[in-house]
């Protein structure tokens, strides 16, 4: 073998993807509310560059029909004490790229006996291609003081050339982060998708067994907290020993909206994470509850009383503009907004029985979509391309997850009768719902892809409700 | 001449002494008569009289009748409360027969008190939705503050909050625990 064949063919690949011009390091934020997270909005909005020579270059097949089959041996640790951080990053690589179900990833226990390449001009093509590769992943983690410098390729094993080639530095207190980001980086690449591994799901939680102050009966407090999409990295975000319930993400994933009973009956809250600070765009005074961001993130629609009947009402971020939008003596509740910010899907029981109905952010053109289901109740609007409206429909005991097409008014069902299963909420790119179950005893969040296969369980500890899929 | 001068002389001398005399044994007629039983007008007030005798200690004063509920705290009250819940039927705001006859005991109940604030909390079973729950818990609590009104208990004196599905009464999952979960629970907040 020539051994130049595995040389990183740097002049083949676009200037701006070269180590060190495409480097980029996650920001460290000082964050408030002890929230050790890094906000890679900044990073995420580098939109992937144009591949010059030709995308189909750099985009590894599998066998016709079949997904790419790919190869996450460990990453090589340069030092004993990036050995930790290596093996995390080799995982939580392989599970990120496996969750979109777009390659197919080889067990890694079938490759244990590979020997691991020590540099990139080392890979044993041959025994990946025995295995049956079109993928294998180089990497390797260096420790520098408090922060970690990974270097990563993707080779496409028939051709022996790298198409992803990146770096990156940053702190050593999450190695996790690094894998999610090779994983978007990747499937972006690859495939054109925008993947969820950097996304995090907020949602109410029992977890921490506190007990409200002040009343006659022993009643459970529940607080907000987040976490990564697949349950990593928990942080606690409300802190007042109160019903903290129904969290909401703002679109840029830098607020979350919920409902408080901190003044003793429900109302709205806005806490901007990364900043500490908290909002109130109604200000008390009238109960108001399930606040719902509009896909620009300027309005919030929410359910409130305040007229004597839980109508839905529509207000600015900053609390100015009030329109009420619904006007019926009925409930009108569980708000969400089309992914272009003019219609309101929500819950109604004016028929007799809650059901889901559409209405245009104007108040006008009220329209009832579900009819053949004896109880319809909490839509999730998915974000485009897909045009559909997840919600929690009764099918005995409890609830499943069900899915109406707006197109063609047909209804498909995610979950079948295992506990209940309530609370959708879609992932940024759609091809995901959280929901809330009752499978595994208690309530729990799980995810779903959107074809019903994938389930997965996302957090164990205490009771967990209510999910909401950050973009 | 002479004689007689003398004479009448020592006859005047003798009458003066003699009139000196008793003058000394009479009280003067200017002198007035000493004060009798300490008058308003003794210029000096005779000295206090002092007494070992106990004076009759007056009785301590009796506390308002009260009925012993009023005297408990408001979270004994409400831990055994004087107020009775309304139950509804499933995913229903409205009282029925059982519930109205409830909510106007509780009305007596509220104008023997007549200084107790009281909540009004919406609860439901566990089959709805958190999200649905919260909106029927508040319906529920509304129709009950509305019948409060109804029988002429002052608006004011009744808030409503909803808790949903959060603080179920009876943790099973039966139609027993379901029926006493879906009800109105008053709360005395202020007496």
């Amino acid at each position: 073998m020539n051994i130049r064949n595995f040389q990183f063919p740097r002049r083949q690949l676009p200037r701006r993807q070269l180590r060190g011009a495409h480097v980029w390091t996650p920001v460290v934020l000082a964050f408030l509310l002890g929230i050790g997270n890094w906000q890679l909005g900044v990073a995420r909005g580098q939109q992937p560059l144009p591949q010059q020579p030709s995308e189909v270059a750099v985009v590894i097949s599998g066998d016709p029909g079949t997904p790419p089959r790919y190869a996450v041996p460990d990453f090589i640790a340069a030092s004993p004490d990036a050995a930790e951080a290596a093996k995390t990053i080799t995982q939580v690589l392989w599970d990120d790229l496996a969750f979109e179900r777009e390659f197919y990833l080889i067990p890694r226990d079938t490759y244990s006996t590979i020997p691991p390449a020590r540099s990139p001009d080392q890979v044993p093509f041959a025994a990946w291609r025995e295995l049956g590769a079109d993928a294998v992943f180089f990497g390797t983690v260096s420790r520098m003081g408090n922060d970690i410098r990974l270097e990563v390729r993707l080779f496409n094993i028939r051709t022996q050339q790298s198409v992803f080639s990146k770096e990156y530095t940053g702190t050593a207190a999450n190695p996790r982060l690094y894998a999610h980001t090779i994983s978007d980086e990747i499937h972006q690449q690859q495939r054109a998708l925008r993947g969820v591994a950097r996304t995090k799901l907020a949602f109410s939680s029992d977890r921490n067994r506190e007990r409200m102050v002040g009343t006659a009966e022993n009643r459970d407090v529940k607080e907000v907290y987040i976490a990564d999409y697949d349950g990593a990295n928990t942080r606690r975000i409300t802190t007042n020993r109160q019903l903290n319930i129904f969290p909401v993400w703002s679109p840029d994933a830098r607020a979350i909206a919920y409902t408080s009973y901190r003044r003793g009956y429900p109302d709205l809250f806005i806490a901007l994470i990364y900043e500490g600070i908290q909002q109130e765009p109604t200000k008390g005074g009238t109960q108001n509850w399930l606040g719902m961001y509009s896909p620009d993130g300027t309005r919030i629609v929410f359910t409130s009383n305040r007229d004597g009947n839980p109508e839905l009402y529509v207000i600015n971020r900053d609390g100015s503009n009030l329109r009420r939008i619904t006007n019926h003596p009925a409930i009108d509740t569980t708000p969400t907004w089309s992914p272009t910010g003019t219609q309101i899907a929500f819950t109604s029981d004016r028929a007799g029985t809650p059901q889901i109905y559409v209405i245009g952010a104007d108040g006008l053109n009220l329209r009832r979509l579900t009819t053949n289901e004896s109880w319809a109740d909490r839509p999730t609007w998915s974000p485009a391309p897909f045009n559909e409206i997840a919600f929690a429909g009764r099918t005995g005991p409890g609830y499943d997850i069900k899915i109406y097409d707006l197109a063609t008014g047909a209804t498909r069902q995610l979950t079948f009768g295992e506990g209940s299963s309530e609370s959708p909420a879609y992932s940024p790119n759609g091809r995901h719902v959280a929901f809330m179950s009752s499978r595994a005893g208690r309530y729990q969040i799980f995810t779903i892809g959107r074809d019903g296969n994938g389930i997965k369980q996302i957090t164990r500890d205490g009771a967990n409700f209510t999910p909401s899929w950050s973009n | 001449m002479q004689r007689v001068m003398r004479t009448a002389a020592v006859v005047l001398v003798l009458l003066s002494l003699t009139a000196g005399a008793c003058a000394k044994k009479q009280p003067p007629l200017a002198q007035p008569a000493p004060p009798l039983g300490g008058s308003p007008t003794a210029s000096t007030p005779p000295p206090p009289r002092t007494t070992t005798e106990a004076l009759p200690v007056p009785p301590e004063p009796l506390a308002i009748a009260e009925d012993g509920i009023s005297a408990r705290s408001l979270e004994d009250l409400n831990r055994d409360s004087p107020f009775k819940p309304a139950y509804f039927p499933l995913d229903s705001a409205e009282l029925d027969d059982d519930g109205r006859a409830v909510v106007t005991a509780n009305a007596a109940v509220m104008r023997k008190y007549p200084t107790w604030m009281i909540t009004v909390e919406g609860h439901c079973d566990e089959r709805g939705t958190p999200e649905y729950n919260l909106a029927l818990g508040e319906r529920r609590a509304v129709a009950v503050r509305t019948y409060l009104v109804s029988l002429g208990i002052a608006a004011d004196r009744v808030r409503v909050v909803s808790y949903g599905k959060e603080f179920p009464f009876d943790p099973g999952h039966n139609e027993k625990a379901w029926a006493s979960n879906r009800r109105a629970h008053f709360v005395i907040t202020s007496k």
